[in-house]
């Protein structure tokens, strides 16, 4: 952290996180869903951070049934609130409320400025114990890197805790993961093991992909629990790179993601469908000026339970600012 | 035909298709590039090893922000250290990158 304290104002604590409006019309039910997620990292000396997100949304549906007006949800929680201490070059300890470190999308995608889809993927609750954070420590880093492979993990136990705002089981679990950097390949597994009421083991595994000089994106990520299993696959090409980010064209992202879970007994706990669900999701993603973005996108839902469609088109503009104004 | 054969086929169908047509311009690096607001944006072509670093690490999940204040871009990275599990080196390299 040398470099960063060499320049005066480097560390200067920061707000920032999404504003946005989702509209989501599932199996023609339209829902309207306002939401801000915060999130405020602020550095105590030379190696400490203590960050926070929160997420404040206030979902409203027209109440149907020949009733007028709208009913509403009003939510507002805390995603996480951790303090990272950079132990050495290979170790940060984080101590607090952190995201569960199983497969990727809980600790990468998911922030609203972020993901390529409003709707998280159908296998997220596998492995990331119902709430998605825990309450404990974790230890995390890389292990090494070179020009030709970097190798990082994380590993955590959390407690359980029933609190309204630090919601989490008691469990743990990790994931490690290689990355080749000169074939943009990543691969990884993960393992979680839910240790309160009947004990339960999660597997995971990813592979990212990003072949060189083009604009491609693959993603993708397997999860198995004691009952359930799905993947998903996403593919987003980035038409930047034909003419510039600053073009009409080269605003748009179109995106492409195939999920499919599997049941072998009902568990309501793991999240997944209630049955063998397949999905495919078309997206059309347009970056605008300013740091707005303009998600939509149409699925396709096949289950034994009912096929539906599911449209949704989201608005998000991401803020990041320094707490206060400097000289 | 099984629903899931067809959503199989077009996918893979897909992401055959879409390298195929990648024949990217001249421009590239720019456009990937953090913008700072302090006008630190590094010119185009530019390939520095924070560069590079860059874009095998932060742009596998986001694209660069369009601008931010350099006051904040060591707090940035050391949020980033810790989400993306940036080897020490690798954070360094980003830093520089930022505030050239």
């Amino acid at each position: 952290m040398a470099a960063a304290q060499d320049v005066e104002g480097h560390n200067v604590p920061l707000i920032s996180g999404g504003v946005g409006f989702v509209t989501s019309t599932n199996g023609g039910d339209t829902t309207y869903i306002p939401v801000i997620t915060p999130l405020l990292a602020a550095p105590i000396g030379s190696r400490i951070l203590v960050e926070s997100r929160a997420i404040i949304l206030d979902p409203f549906s027209p109440k149907g049934g020949g009733q007028a007006g709208y009913r509403s949800n009003y939510f507002l929680g805390l995603t996480y609130l951790q303090a990272d201490i950079l132990a050495s070059r290979h170790a940060t300890i984080v101590a607090g409320e952190f995201l569960t470190p199983f497969a990727t999308y809980n600790e990468r995608l998911s922030p609203i400025w972020i993901g390529n889809f409003q709707d998280a993927p159908l296998n997220f609750g596998v492995g990331t114990m119902g709430t998605a954070s825990s309450v404990g420590g974790m230890l995390r880093g890389s292990a090494f890197s070179t020009a030709r492979l970097s190798a990082d993990y994380a590993v955590y136990f959390s407690a359980s805790s029933t609190n309204q705002q630090f919601s989490a089981a008691r469990a743990s679990g990790g994931r490690g993961s290689l990355y080749f950097p000169a074939t943009r390949l990543e691969l990884g597994a993960s393992y979680g093991r839910q240790l309160q009421g009947a004990a339960k083991n999660f597997a995971g595994a990813h592979v990212w992909w990003e072949p060189a000089n083009t604009g491609l994106r693959v993603r993708s990520e397997y999860a198995r629990g004691p009952h359930s299993s799905g993947y998903w696959v996403e593919a987003d090409y980035r038409l930047s790179r034909f003419s510039g980010g600053d073009s009409f064209a080269g605003r748009f992202e179109p995106v492409l993601r195939m999920q499919q879970t599997f049941r072998s007994q009902p568990d309501a706990s793991d999240g997944l469908p209630a049955a063998g669900t397949e999905e495919v999701d078309f997206g059309l993603d347009c970056r605008l000026p300013h740091e707005v973005r303009i998600n939509s996108s149409y699925s396709r839902q096949f289950s034994s339970a009912g096929n539906r469609n599911i449209w949704q088109t989201g608005i998000v503009y991401r803020f990041l600012f320094p707490t206060w104004r400097g000289k | 035909m099984k629903p899931s054969s067809v959503l199989l086929a077009c996918l893979g169908g897909a992401i055959a298709m879409l390298p195929l047509c990648a024949q990217p311009r001249a421009h590239s690096a720019a456009s990937q590039a953090p913008p700072a607001q302090s006008g630190h944006a590094p010119a185009q072509g530019d390939s520095s090893p924070g560069e590079q670093v860059f874009k095998q690490n932060c742009s596998r999940c986001h694209d660069a922000p369009q601008g931010f204040s350099p006051r904040i871009s060591g707090t940035i990275l050391r949020h980033m250290r810790v989400r993306a599990s940036l080897s020490e080196p690798d954070e360094r390299q980003i830093l520089i990158f930022l505030n050239p």
